[in-house]
């Protein structure tokens, strides 16, 4: 890929993305937004959040299948556990990596 | 809790976000490892990194980079990826767009998932009111600066990060820890069960549709819930929402 296509893909990217986090934020006096439209809303970060997690957890390498062995799954219900409990960012995060960083250590 | 000015409205918002900088920070290292690793040189790695403001679709299109994978689909995917703006840009709508240009596209470009996350559940518990705009630049550039300066660190650091830190972890850990203190009733857990159980059972789909997948599914399994649990209460709740 040539420098200039390169930098047409990045600005085309670059834009677009301003455009979808702008549309409603600055069209939203022309634009109504439909009661179910508002209702579905108050769901988007679960199911978004749930989404991004639970596939990330389950499948570390992309490319690989489901395995139940994967360090990832106890690391991320004991996280999970953690943020029930606490509600704390930072522990969970802690939390988390320490299982798996000691679940890979040990070899499990 | 409401915020008594503007200014106290801004730190509280810049205090939430700082904890989930550390769930970005190893992400955005990650991003500056893998750009200089892969050939990018320095300015185009900036350019890149200012132009998306988004690890995901950087990440991706770094991806397809690799693989000589055409101009178009770099785009399409890239966009697609960061389809659920969308989402999130009607959320806050209500709450930014009545603002100038010049206060609202700086902040539309910094909307981000941590941001759209924190602005969210405050706006539910109802503790922001007037101050949502404060609150919201105050985390809006936290997670940016906190992004940007952590990439910057992953180019210098270059290759200088063992793999086998699994710093990748961090990632969806911080969502995590987004998602389940806003698990409030039978409807939001149904809308996160259907939304992670299909985006893994999804995950093979091209252009990472999964997520999209996973996200529409959720949304829908929550609306059905929510239907059911209160089939008459609903136009009310929903007109008392107008008014207000």
């Amino acid at each position: 890929m040539s420098e200039m296509t390169q930098w047409i893909t990045f600005a085309l990217i670059g834009l677009g993305t301003f455009a979808i986090r702008l549309s409603f934020i600055e069209l939203h006096t022309v634009l109504r937004i439909p009661p179910l439209f508002r209702r579905a809303l108050a769901y988007v970060p679960a199911s978004v959040l749930a989404a991004l997690v639970l596939p990330a957890v389950v499948f570390p390498d992309r490319h690989a299948g489901f395995d139940w062995m994967n360090p990832q799954i106890p690391a991320a219900v004991l996280a999970a556990l953690v943020a029930w409990r606490t509600r704390s960012t930072l522990l969970t995060l802690v939390v988390g990596m320490g299982v798996l960083w000691a679940l890979k250590h040990w070899g499990l | 809790m409401p915020y008594n000015s503007g200014t106290q409205a801004f730190r509280q918002g810049a205090h939430n976000a700082l904890p989930l900088t550390s769930g970005i920070v190893p992400f955005g290292l990650i991003t500056g490892v893998t750009a200089i690793g892969m050939g990018l040189s320095p300015s185009d790695a900036i350019g890149m990194t200012l132009l998306f403001y988004s690890g995901s679709a950087q990440m991706v299109v770094m991806q397809l980079m690799q693989n000589a994978a055409l101009p178009v689909t770099m785009v399409v995917t890239a966009l697609v990826i960061n389809l659920r703006f969308l989402m999130y840009s009607a959320s806050l709508a209500p709450h930014l767009g009545q603002l100038p240009r010049r206060q609202k596209w700086p902040i539309a470009y910094m909307l981000s998932d941590q941001s759209f996350a924190l602005c969210t559940l405050k706006i539910g518990a109802g503790g922001l009111g007037q101050h949502a705009y404060p609150y919201y630049a105050g985390t809006a550039i936290t997670m940016f600066f906190g992004w940007n300066l952590s990439v910057l660190a992953g180019m210098y650091l270059g290759a200088g990060i063992p793999e086998d830190w699994s710093l990748g972890f961090a990632i969806p850990l911080s969502f995590l820890a987004l998602l389940i203190p806003g698990i409030r009733n039978a409807a939001t857990l149904g809308a996160a069960l259907t939304g992670g159980v299909l985006a893994v059972l999804a995950a093979d789909l091209p252009y990472n549709l999964g997520l999209l997948t996973g996200a529409l599914g959720g949304i829908t399994a929550g609306l059905v819930i929510e239907s059911w649990k209160t089939p008459q209460a609903m136009p009310e709740a929903n007109s008392e929402q107008e008014a207000s």
